[in-house]
């Protein structure tokens, strides 16, 4: 932004800008920079006692049972999106996949990787952004570590966190556990992350714009844990590879093979329309807030209901089920009332020529 | 979803597919031509709906498919110069060639990057003043003329670092050449409905008559191509061969002319190779030289060596609607989508890909004696 000065006679002289704030090597050196980038941008955000101590480590109260622990590296382009942003998502993704073992998380920590020249105030909302995400699922950041590489050795910003979550209850699901007759539910809509990150990276103009589904799924699972304990048999987050793949590691694991139902997907319309353009299959497009959910059919309309009567899984519902025929093969019966294989990709999808 | 759901009714679907059925007194034989419809089919299983009325083969309409090897390896060696930026639809990048695949040129430095449009990489080309843009123009006459206006910009600009590497071919004369072919089983056509969007019908009425073959210009959804297949089978029966016209709400019998128009003056039609299939007479769109300036093939020394297919593939017997992809003795064994020996099994038009990946727990057909 340009302040402007106005002179006598009219003339406009323009103030200089101010340049932007940039994360220099220093801030990585662990002298007295470190310490200010710590004290000015990241505490004021995730301040709690724990991470307060600010010593080697962090101490926090041993549990007297299992615990579940999971680690990932986030590293999306763009960094900022529709509904979110790598802050954000590094807590939600690996809060979810804490809460896919039926674990409620308990702690975070977090890992920086920072390029030299960052600027600090998209910093700061990465930050924040995080701190809200890790203040709204009740779960402290209780341990983190900065480095700062040259220009051109990273690319902005890459984040890494783990999450530790116990277990308590009968709740324990893992993706072997599949059973025939299982009913296979999404908790909502497909598609949503993968087509905002897409759309806001190569700046393709659609005209209704697609928010990110990033959320915390452990009070989805509190409430299906709690009314439906051990009968829960799978619980996955459908990220990278989309539902498709997901649903092909549970088919891989647990040997059964797996029925959708085409025309009970939710596909969310813009979701819908901007695959189509770019030809794409929702079914592999990544999501950060939903998850497929495997229980006993008997239990299917009751734990639909459960997941509904919560914003995060209004739309909730039944897509298919599981069976002892075709073994680690997901099959589709079409709205056409055909069927078809639904397998996983080698790679990413490509958008198609024409 | 507007204009999508209507065309995805599975209802009305059935009940197309029993009044084809009806209809055919004998089993058809049709070929789609366009690789977007055979990927309906496929993912849709429209094919078991037909049960014994009609047999659908699957054409050559697939743009990475035809690509010949020797444009691919043209393109892998231009994106392995450090002073271009290649350009591409997302198609190409895992199509095999000789030696590996654009992917694997860039995982070696090589820059390589997806558009969405030929505009897209002008505009590259424009704020990377110090670098070469290469743009892979492939395509059927659906994608030329957003190449052609590609070039035009460039040349109305004065864009000095932005050059296309030509590989455009053509539907009719692939069509008379599957239809000339002594092995030819094809009894009636669906036409690609984007590329009559583009071009009319009028140059699919002298083959229709001429080899008496019906032709119907069709959509690419489910409805479209039942719908489509209804309208063959019914001229078929009655013994007409016409070209009809089943996607009224794109296509019209003079199609777009203004972009006809800027295809006809940017290109020129040029002998052209089809990959698995051969050399085909005026198949093809090179660019006019007025335009050669931007034609990267005469910008940069490029390698010509011609290069021989890896000889287990039969992706030519496949795209010539000979072997249905299944039934090459390769297929899902040593050609995979990971490992692919030839370019049906990576494009997303491609017609072993579709088989693989909506298909592969199906029974495989014996392989039909040649």
């Amino acid at each position: 932004m340009t302040t402007t000065a106005r002179l006598a006679g009219g003339l406009a002289c323009p103030a200089p800008a101010v340049p932007t704030e940039r994360v220099l090597l220093g801030h990585g050196s662990g002298g007295k920079l470190s310490a200010a980038l710590l004290r000015d941008r990241f505490l004021p955000h995730l301040s709690n006692p724990a991470l307060q101590q600010l010593g080697d480590a962090a101490v926090v109260q041993v549990f007297d049972g299992d615990i579940a622990m999971s680690t990932d590296t986030f590293v999306v382009s763009p960094i900022e999106f529709p509904g979110g942003n790598i802050g954000s998502l590094a807590v939600h993704g690996t809060l979810n996949d804490v809460a896919m073992m039926g674990a409620e998380p308990k702690f975070l920590s977090a890992g920086f990787v920072i390029e030299e020249g960052f600027e600090l105030d998209v910093l700061d909302r990465v930050i924040a952004s995080m701190a809200g995400a890790a203040r709204e699922a009740g779960v402290p950041l209780v341990t983190g570590d900065t480095k700062v590489v040259e220009r051109g050795k990273a690319d902005r910003i890459y984040i890494n966190t783990t999450g530790i979550g116990t277990l308590e209850g009968t709740c324990r699901p893992r993706p072997d556990r599949a059973q025939n007759g299982d009913a296979v539910i999404v908790s909502g809509e497909i598609g949503r992350h993968g087509m905002a990150i897409m759309a806001a990276r190569e700046g393709l103009g659609f005209e209704a714009e697609i928010e990110s589904d990033s959320a915390a799924l452990y009070p989805l699972v509190a409430r299906l844990a709690g009314r439906f304990g051990a009968h829960v048999h799978v619980l996955r987050d459908p990220t990278r590879g989309g539902v498709a793949s997901a649903l092909n590691e549970i088919a891989t694991a647990s040997r059964r093979g797996l029925v959708l139902d085409e025309e009970s997907l939710p596909v969310p319309e813009p979701v819908a329309a901007a695959c189509a353009v770019l030809g794409l299959d929702p079914l592999y497009v990544a999501n950060e807030g939903i998850m497929v959910v495997m229980l006993p059919d008997r239990f299917a309309d009751d734990a639909v209901a459960a997941l509904r009567g919560l914003p995060l899984g209004a739309q909730a519902r039944r897509i298919g089920r599981v069976v002892d025929d075709h073994p680690g093969m997901v099959v589709m019966r079409t709205a056409m009332g055909g069927t078809r294989v639904v397998d996983m990709l080698p790679g990413d999808q490509l958008p198609r020529i024409c | 979803m507007k204009f999508l759901d209507e065309y995805r009714d599975g209802a009305i679907a059935r009940a197309l597919a029993a009044q084809i059925r009806r209809t055919a007194t004998r089993r058809w034989v049709l070929m789609e031509v366009c690789g977007g419809q055979t990927h309906t089919i496929v993912k849709q299983g429209l094919d078991e709906l037909l049960g014994d009325a009609v047999e659908m083969i699957h054409g050559p309409g697939c743009p990475v498919c035809v690509t010949p090897l020797e444009q691919i390896d043209k393109a892998l060696e231009l994106a392995s110069r450090p002073d271009v930026i290649f350009t591409s639809f997302g198609d190409m990048l895992r199509v095999p060639g000789s030696e590996c695949d654009l992917l694997q040129v860039r995982a070696r430095g090589g820059t390589v990057r997806i558009v969405y449009s030929p505009l897209d990489a002008l505009d590259l080309a424009v704020r990377n003043p110090g670098r070469q843009v290469v743009f892979f123009a492939v395509g059927f006459e659906t994608t030329a003329p957003a190449n052609a206006m590609a070039v035009w910009r460039a040349r109305e600009l004065g864009i000095p670092n932005f050059s296309v590497l030509v590989s455009h071919v053509t539907v009719p004369p692939a069509m008379v050449a599957l239809l000339s072919d002594p092995a030819n089983r094809v009894q009636g056509f669906l036409a690609a409905g984007h590329v009559c969007t583009v071009m009319g019908w009028t140059e699919y009425e002298p083959i229709a008559v001429g080899f008496k073959v019906p032709i119907i210009v069709t959509g690419f959804e489910p409805l479209d191509i039942l719908e489509g297949i209804h309208l063959a089978v019914r001229q078929l029966e009655e013994g007409r061969y016409e070209v009809e016209n089943q996607y009224a709400r794109a296509v019209t019998r003079e199609g777009t002319v203004p972009a006809r128009t800027l295809v006809e003056r940017v290109f020129q039609l040029a002998d052209r190779k089809w990959r698995g299939i051969g050399e085909i007479p005026a198949s093809g769109l090179a660019l006019r030289d007025e335009f050669a300036a931007f034609d990267a093939e005469r910008r940069f020394t490029l390698g010509t060596a011609s290069v021989a297919e890896p000889a287990e593939c039969r992706a030519g017997a496949v795209l010539r609607g000979q072997l249905k992809p299944h039934q090459c003795p390769a297929f899902g064994r040593s050609c995979t989508p990971e490992h692919p020996l030839g370019a049906p099994m990576v494009s997303s038009e491609g017609a072993c890909a579709a088989y693989y990946n909506y298909g592969r727990f199906r029974a495989p057909e014996p392989v039909e004696a040649t």
